[in-house]
């Protein structure tokens, strides 16, 4: 299958989703459906370095908020355009541009994740195993102690964005909730594509010599320095895309919410309860996990939510340390040759 | 004859341990060499050095007329050097055919450019695995290898780069005489295609029947490099070797 086909009907299924939703009528499923979307993002994102590098970021969250306080300082940029350049002939043309609109914003937080995300792989990518590790959970308090400074995103006492009830496209009214799902919509459709483009390509079997044995890698010609570095700016790009509509989602941002362990923990959680290996890890790892955890937001409570991830974890260490895909392969490995 | 490999003077501290002092090798185009010497001596750590795993510290490395000292492991892989490891380090994680895949696609392909369709990698795939007897189990992945078919595979991704020069790191260690002599006549096909070989190798009777040449290191230092019979004769190599 080619990627234009898998494009296909990964848009086909994205479609059936939204019929679905339609059908349901229910403006919570987009509610929840979004958070879900925005954790295949996530785990999609660090599967690609964590899962086909080998290289465990802890500090998801972080590249996840500076996605959100990039839409965030964009947003407020607005407010000032006239404090800032008063009587100038700049003005006018900035009112024009901003406030931008989400894709844009996306493109934005995907840049500056980006842009954090090489910078960290260069800093840090020499270490190994759990010194890499501790050094991305570094990297997220550094910047939660930078943003819970920085005045101008609200500092600790958070930022409001008022999001608009609806917004027209070509003469359609759209809630605003199901814009937002339709966009991560398309940016989970976007991510999964990219890294099923890379597994299939040279590009992931070098990652994969990576995960497997560095010094191999390169006494095979592989360039692991470069390949990690496109691998740390591909998955912060992506986690801050997955960040920078969130703003809007949530209404209040503050760091403490931006910067969640949440975050961290299922992005690591979803891919290794689905599996590291493909593309379809994370996704499977994501949606079960994403909705067992907003149903028990709904039905018990959300402070549930890491309790579950935490048992789910442990339990898939022992039981399937290869996730459940790698459980399905297994099966089907044995039952080929018995 | 211009030497393939030339090493000027290199040495090698770690902290205060002195790995390699001042060594000097030349090695010449199509030739075998056997490098000996007892344990910690220095063999691996010339090998890192010569392939850029570690960085020397003094003196230079020249392969195929260009200093290689400034560049790292896979661009001196690029440019024709290969080695196998002490401890076969295969990809654990894909097939055989695939193990041999990786140099076919970052080290032929760097170097001639991306010619060959998917066809024509796994053909070549699995050629070379034929080459050293495991195209049977090309889809196994390494957990299912015996020692010496570990060894094989390690010597087949090696070749797998088209390397100039392999040098083959103890890749007898811990096999039989029947497998020995097979990693043997392996490293032989080799050099009779035209790649010059440096083994790395403590059994004896191995590396004598294999080199044209024998090199001898302790403690960091050559102390002998000659005709192998002239070599194991010489005083200073018996009494490293054997003791006074």
């Amino acid at each position: 299958m080619n990627g234009l086909k898998f494009s296909t009907i990964a848009i086909g299924v994205g479609l059936v989703v939204m019929a679905f939703a339609a059908w349901l009528g229910l403006d919570y499923f987009y509610f929840a459906g979004y958070t879900i979307l925005q954790y295949i993002v996530l785990a999609t994102a660090w599967n690609i370095l964590g899962g086909y590098c080998g290289y465990v970021n802890f500090g998801s969250a972080a590249f996840f908020a500076m996605g959100a306080y990039s839409s965030v300082a964009l947003h407020k940029f607005d407010a000032v355009i006239d404090t800032w350049f008063p009587d100038s002939s700049i003005a006018p043309v900035l009112h024009a541009i901003f406030p931008l609109p989400i894709p844009i914003l996306i493109v934005f937080g995907g840049i500056v994740s980006g842009i954090a995300g090489f910078g960290m792989g260069y800093l840090t990518l020499r270490l190994r195993g759990s010194f890499f590790a501790i050094a991305t959970l570094a990297l997220a308090v550094v910047l939660q102690t930078l943003v819970v400074n920085w005045d101008f995103v609200g500092g600790s006492r958070g930022a409001y964005i008022i999001r608009p009830e609806e917004i027209q496209f070509a003469g359609i009214t759209i809630n605003y909730i199901v814009y937002l799902f339709v966009l991560m919509l398309i940016l989970a459709v976007i991510a999964l594509a990219t890294a099923r483009a890379i597994e299939r390509s040279q590009l992931g079997f070098g990652f994969a010599t990576i995960r497997d044995d560095e010094l191999a890698a390169e006494a095979s010609g592989v360039p692991t320095l470069r390949l990690k570095l496109i691998a740390t700016t591909l998955s912060g790009a992506f986690m801050g895309m997955a960040g920078a509509p969130f703003p809007y989602y949530i209404g209040y941002l503050q760091p403490a919410s931006a910067f969640s362990l949440d975050y961290a923990v299922n992005s690591i959680a979803m891919p290794m309860i689905g599996g590291t290996t493909s593309w379809i890890g994370p996704l499977v790892g994501s949606i079960l996990l994403g909705s067992l955890q907003q149903i028990a937001t709904v039905t018990i409570s959300s402070a549930v939510n890491l309790l579950i991830v935490g048992i789910l974890l442990v339990a898939f260490v022992i039981i399937a340390p290869n996730g459940l895909v790698g459980l399905v392969q297994e099966h089907w490995r044995k039952r080929r040759r018995p | 004859m211009s030497a393939l490999l030339h090493v000027d003077n290199i040495s090698k501290r770690f902290g205060g341990f002195v790995a390699l002092d001042g060594i000097d090798l030349e090695v010449q185009p199509g030739e075998r060499l056997g490098l000996i010497g007892p344990n910690g001596s220095g063999k691996s750590t010339l090998v890192n050095c010569i392939c850029g795993t570690l960085r020397n510290e003094g003196g230079s490395v020249s392969f195929d007329g260009h200093v290689v000292d400034k560049l790292a492991a896979h661009q001196r892989t690029h440019r024709g050097l290969a080695r196998s490891f002490q401890l076969p380090r295969p990809f654990h994680s894909m097939s055989l055919a695939d193990n041999l895949r990786i140099p076919l696609l970052y080290t032929v392909h760097a170097r001639k450019g991306p010619l060959r369709s998917a066809g024509d990698l796994d053909a070549r795939c699995h050629e070379l695995l034929d080459m050293v007897g495991l195209l049977k189990k090309a889809k196994q992945l390494p957990r299912d290898l015996t020692q010496v078919e570990m060894r094989k595979l390690e010597l087949a991704r090696a070749m797998a780069a088209e390397p100039k020069l392999l040098i083959a790191d103890e890749s007898m260690a811990g096999l039989s005489h029947s497998e020995i002599d097979d990693i043997l006549a392996l490293l032989m096909r080799m050099n009779e295609r035209g790649i010059t070989v440096i083994l790395i190798e403590h059994i004896m009777s191995a590396v004598m029947s294999f080199s044209q040449r024998l090199a001898v290191l302790v403690s960091g230092k050559k102390i002998a490099d000659g005709k192998p019979e002239d070599v194991v004769q010489n005083p200073e190599v018996v009494k490293a070797y054997i003791g006074q």
